[in-house]
């Protein structure tokens, strides 16, 4: 066991990844030197030089296009995107391209290209810098979508998306990049599976999903219900597409009430995808409606108001208050 | 010409040629010079740099690239045919263009890999794509109906120049490949062609890919058919300069060809390629041809182009200009051209009768592709289908279902 930020935690399972895998590359704005806008790339590539981390031009649709390229030619590239509001430029890459190349050719090619985004708010920043667009990815089949919450998660679930034959999107809590964790660095973690959800809190009187960056906050929410007497059980979903509904499901039978917080705007994302599934699997056993809590039907605010904006604790405990108020 | 705004407006009787010489003369730059071997005229000139290329094209080769294009071409009339018997949704032509296609697709080695966009039949051809199995993709069977591992000849991609950033990244995984076989002392030399088309050249990706390929001196040859219409709208609305020109804000060489002479097309791909393989970086080649038939059989060129534009370009027909010229110079007789004549005839035949016969496939292969690994949801979506077709075993199938019997699962 060793302890690291979530940051760390990449940057070694990048390092683990060069290292083992003569095919896989890094590419992506600022990774060279720099070490990227978070250093999460700091210092690969003095270890493993310019061809395999690679500073590309600053255009995003241009290195998700030659990624795909790339990984036709049998690499495996990992590609940063600077920022969340910053992957559009590349999302015509991303989704007509990269995600349906399995199924066009039908299944004659493969294009195991990883995509890490830093997303989500609360670091006080400017515009386009905060944003939570995971739904807008995880609508389109043939993409892979996880979110790490912890160190331990970051450093294998990246090490195990390069491994994967599909596209797999990562994104990372930009928020919690400098959050320390315990990591296992010993095989057994990679026989995690990284698309699957994990309980991390027992409780019997409501559940709590959240993933990412809310991760802690939800954690938070149940022990602060807790001293209310109330027994929040807490699942990290880690996996946003292909999502576990099987965990959620049984966690949902066993407390019959159900929250699902994200960061992203409630209406369309995945806390209504949740909703819909849970409200036709596990109906019987609700107690209550399927209660969301989310960011707003807006533009991500401005950082002065972001607070407002922001799913927090409180938020959490309300949503919780209406579920058993049934 | 009083506004030199580009307009989509056309008085009649200029043909685009002025147009862009129009253009051309309000940069203040000359023309663009466009080389030609064989002229419309039959007649075999002189390049300082590329008659040495041209003369690699034998009296056998260029038979042979005088066949190909007869071919591809009697394969588009079918085609064409077939789309309005109802037996294909769309078809793309390509007549018009053969000798881009086709020169440029012979120039290739089988370890050089083509990213296409979706009108290179004549390339495919090269590449020795089944036409039948080309016409997958619209038929309405398959998005993709061949195998790019087996010929180097990616699919078409319907998206516009997205895969002009595919074949930037292909060639840096080229580079990477030489490097790692050059540590065991072996490698071999390959390179890769994009193509794209005058109305692509606006999309960003283009852009993106030549900055990609220049930092990185991929070697890439970006192939444009500079047919002159992007469905309805002209080449100068793209662009006010000539195409190849834009090579020069990249840092690399950009020849415009005359994409109706096979031999100088042959010619400039193979100098192309040669600088890719050795390491010199990309090259844009314009091919400067016309799409003489319509975008696809959806559209209608009467409502935006004269006749007398057409007419223009048809004295300018590439295999026109090659038959005079082996006629001429007695490297070809009648029995050739009969030859000719009826092995396209033959192709004809064969790409119809197996159209008809093109599987339709089982929409269970569809969740089977979707993703590489297993996926819970397409699992469940699967089982929920499984079951539900279950229920109309021994009756009717529902409207709109796929019509294949359920127990013919096959994945």
């Amino acid at each position: 066991m060793t302890t690291m930020t979530i940051a760390k935690a990449i940057n070694e399972g990048l390092r683990e990844t060069l290292a083992s895998n003569p095919k896989s590359l890094l590419m992506g704005e600022d990774i060279g030197p720099l070490g990227g806008v978070y250093r999460v790339t700091d210092g690969l590539i003095g270890e493993f030089g310019p061809d395999r981390v690679v500073d590309t031009p600053l255009a995003e649709s241009g290195i998700i296009g030659t990624a795909i390229g790339l990984a036709l030619r049998g690499y495996r590239p990992v590609c940063e995107i600077q920022f969340d509001g910053f992957v559009f430029p590349g999302f015509n890459q991303i989704t007509t391209q990269l995600a349906k190349m399995h199924a066009r050719s039908n299944g004659n090619l493969t294009v195991p290209v990883v995509i890490r985004i830093p997303y989500g708010g609360g670091i006080g920043s400017v515009e386009h810098h905060s944003e939570s667009p995971e739904a807008l990815f995880a609508h389109t089949a043939g993409l892979r979508i996880i979110t790490p919450s912890n160190a331990h998660d970051a450093y294998w679930m990246v090490q195990q998306a390069v491994e994967c034959q599909d596209p797999v999107i990562i994104f990372e809590p930009k928020r919690r990049y400098w959050l320390k964790g315990e990591v296992d660095t010993a095989a057994p973690g990679r026989a995690e599976d990284p698309f699957k959800a994990h309980v991390l809190r027992e409780g019997t009187d409501a559940t709590v999903v959240a993933y990412g960056p809310l991760v802690p906050v939800a954690l938070a929410a149940a022990n602060a219900a807790e001293e209310d007497g109330r027994s929040v059980e807490v699942i990290d979903l880690r996996s946003i597409s292909p999502l576990d509904f099987d965990t959620v499901t049984a966690s949902v039978q066993k407390t019959g009430r159900l929250v699902v917080a994200h960061e992203a705007p409630t209406f369309g994302g995945i806390g209504g995808e949740i909703a819909a599934r849970i409200s036709e699997r596990a109906f019987h056993s609700l107690e209550a409606p399927v209660i969301r809590v989310g960011g707003f039907h807006m533009p991500y605010p401005v950082a002065k108001v972001e607070e407002d904006y922001l799913p927090d604790i409180d938020r959490i405990l309300e949503a919780l208050d209406r579920a058993l108020s049934y | 010409m009083g506004t030199h705004l580009p307009s989509t407006e056309f008085d009649g009787t200029a043909v685009d040629d002025q147009r862009e010489a129009d253009a051309e003369a309000v940069m203040g730059e000359p023309p663009a010079q466009m080389v030609q071997l064989l002229g419309p005229d039959g007649k075999l000139g002189f390049d300082p740099v590329f008659t040495e290329y041209a003369e690699k094209v034998t009296p056998e080769v260029l038979r042979g690239l005088y066949a190909d294009m007869a071919a591809i071409r009697r394969f588009d009339v079918e085609a064409t045919a077939l789309q309005r018997q109802g037996q294909l949704a769309l078809w793309v032509p390509l007549t018009g263009q053969e000798a881009a296609q086709i020169g440029s697709g012979r120039a290739s080695r089988p370890q050089d890999y083509i990213f296409p966009t979706y009108r290179e039949h004549g390339v495919a051809y090269t590449r020795n794509v089944d036409l039948a199995e080309l016409l997958r993709q619209f038929r309405g069977v398959s998005n993709g109906g061949w195998n790019p591992k087996d010929t180097n000849f990616h699919l078409y991609t319907l998206v516009l120049a997205a895969q002009t950033l595919h074949a930037v990244g292909y060639a840096m995984g080229i580079q990477r490949d030489q490097k790692l076989s050059a540590a065991h002392g072996s490698g071999e030399e390959a390179a890769v062609i994009a193509y794209f088309g005058d109305g692509a050249s606006s999309e960003g990706d283009v852009h993106e890919s030549m900055v990609f390929a220049s930092s990185y001196n991929a070697p890439v040859v970006f192939f444009c058919q500079n047919n002159h219409w992007a469905i309805s709208v002209p080449t100068n609305v793209q662009t006010r300069v000539p195409l190849s020109n834009r090579a020069k804000g990249y840092g690399f060489p950009g020849i415009r060809v005359d994409g109706n002479d096979v031999i100088a097309v042959h010619a400039v791909t193979e100098w192309a390629l040669e600088h890719a393989r050795q390491g010199k970086g990309p090259v844009l080649i314009e091919a400067f041809t016309y799409r003489v038939g319509a975008h696809t059989t959806a559209d209608d060129p009467t409502k935006y182009r004269q006749s007398a534009e057409e007419d223009a370009w048809r004295a300018k027909d590439p295999l026109a200009r090659v038959e005079k010229y082996l006629r001429a110079e007695g490297l070809a007789d009648d029995a050739f051209f009969a030859k000719v004549k009826a092995d396209g005839d033959e192709l004809a035949a064969y790409v119809r009768r197996t159209t008809h016969d093109l599987e339709t496939p089982d929409i269970r292969s569809a969740f089977a592709n979707t993703y590489a690994e297993a996926h819970p949801l397409v699992a469940e979506e699967l089982a929920w289908f499984e079951e539900y077709t279950a229920g109309f075993e021994g009756g009717d199938l529902p409207a709109g279902s796929s019509g294949q019997p359920a127990a013919k699962a096959g994945h």
